[in-house]
């Protein structure tokens, strides 16, 4: 099927068969994280950290399965642009939770 | 089936290769906007994280989210983004009725996520929870408004490609352009997925 002449488009082809398994993917682990939390009985920690990793598994499917990200495609240019944008986000959200959370701990904000 | 995989391999061949590389690189210019804006979300993210729990003494996050109405918007968003993956597999396949039909249950989903986002806004400010009750709303209505304006961006683009397919067909101009609208899509979803799992997920425990 039309999985066969990968390389030709840059990142643009894929098979029913790679949709169907994200979709499913998708629903399976989203249904999962709202089970969780809705039920709310495994503790907050246990929660946060299923929630999580639900989501960044979501984010590998949808890149993967849906926008068909791979290293061959563009001469991995559009892998090395998103890991690079991944730093950025890195520095933007993590370096502003973590200052952030200095202030309110040290002027005891609460 | 693979008949017609065959026949829009040779119509490629005839296009010659500056239009496919022309079309290639259109799609990964696409893509180096998309990084930049998830740089923007990134920054909203940032923003809501820091303010979350700065209620002002108005509602909280566990207070006004219902989570049952979220997760109804999110299957709308996720099962759109696979019939978009549809129409790009039926454009793959020249079946240009195929493409439009996809293209407009697409439309038909997305608008159905707007639509609700929408009324989920107009009930929280009605209730007088609004962006102007506290930085954490402000974030929270920045955030997912912003999402949401992508998302009618998104439906406006995907109407003009509507019409621009059933005009000309699927050619070397109109092919690229599906491709990068199909990025943007899958983009938004991906962005929808953070915004259901840390904001309304964690924000209601």
């Amino acid at each position: 099927m039309s999985d066969i002449h990968t390389s030709h488009d840059g990142a643009s082809h894929g098979s029913y068969k790679s949709y169907i398994i994200g979709l499913i993917l998708s629903i399976v682990l989203t249904l999962i994280s709202f089970g969780v939390v809705m039920t709310g009985s495994f503790g907050i920690p246990a929660m946060m950290i299923t929630v999580v990793v639900t989501a960044v598994l979501q984010v590998l499917v949808q890149l993967i399965l849906f926008m068909h990200l791979n290293t061959k495609s563009e001469g991995g240019w559009n892998v090395i642009s998103f890991v690079f944008t991944g730093g950025i986000l890195v520095l933007i959200i993590g370096g502003s939770l973590w200052i952030m959370h200095n202030i309110h701990v040290n002027m005891m904000l609460g | 089936m693979a008949t017609d995989t065959i026949k829009q391999h040779d119509a490629h061949a005839h296009d010659g290769h500056e239009h496919h590389d022309a079309g290639a690189m259109k799609v990964f210019g696409f893509w180096i906007y998309l990084m930049s804006d998830l740089v923007i979300f990134g920054t909203l993210f940032a923003t809501f994280g820091v303010l979350s729990t700065a209620t002002a003494g108005g509602p909280t996050s566990q207070e006004i989210f219902e989570l049952p109405f979220v997760l109804v918007e999110t299957f709308l968003l996720l099962i759109s983004s696979f019939t978009f993956g549809l129409a790009v597999l039926a454009q793959n396949a020249g079946d240009r009725g195929a493409v439009l039909k996809w293209l407009a249950v697409t439309f038909l989903l997305g608008a159905g996520f707007v639509s609700m986002e929408i009324y989920e806004f107009h009930h929280l400010i009605a209730e007088g929870a609004g962006p102007d009750r506290s930085a954490f709303l402000s974030a929270f209505f920045t955030l997912v408004g912003t999402h949401g304006l992508h998302v009618t961006f998104g439906l406006i683009w995907i109407a003009i490609m509507f019409f621009q397919i059933s005009k000309r067909g699927l050619d070397s101009v109109t092919k690229p352009r599906m491709l990068c609208l199909s990025l943007f899509w899958h983009f938004l979803d991906i962005v929808w997925i953070c915004v259901f799992s840390f904001v309304y997920l964690l924000g209601a425990m």
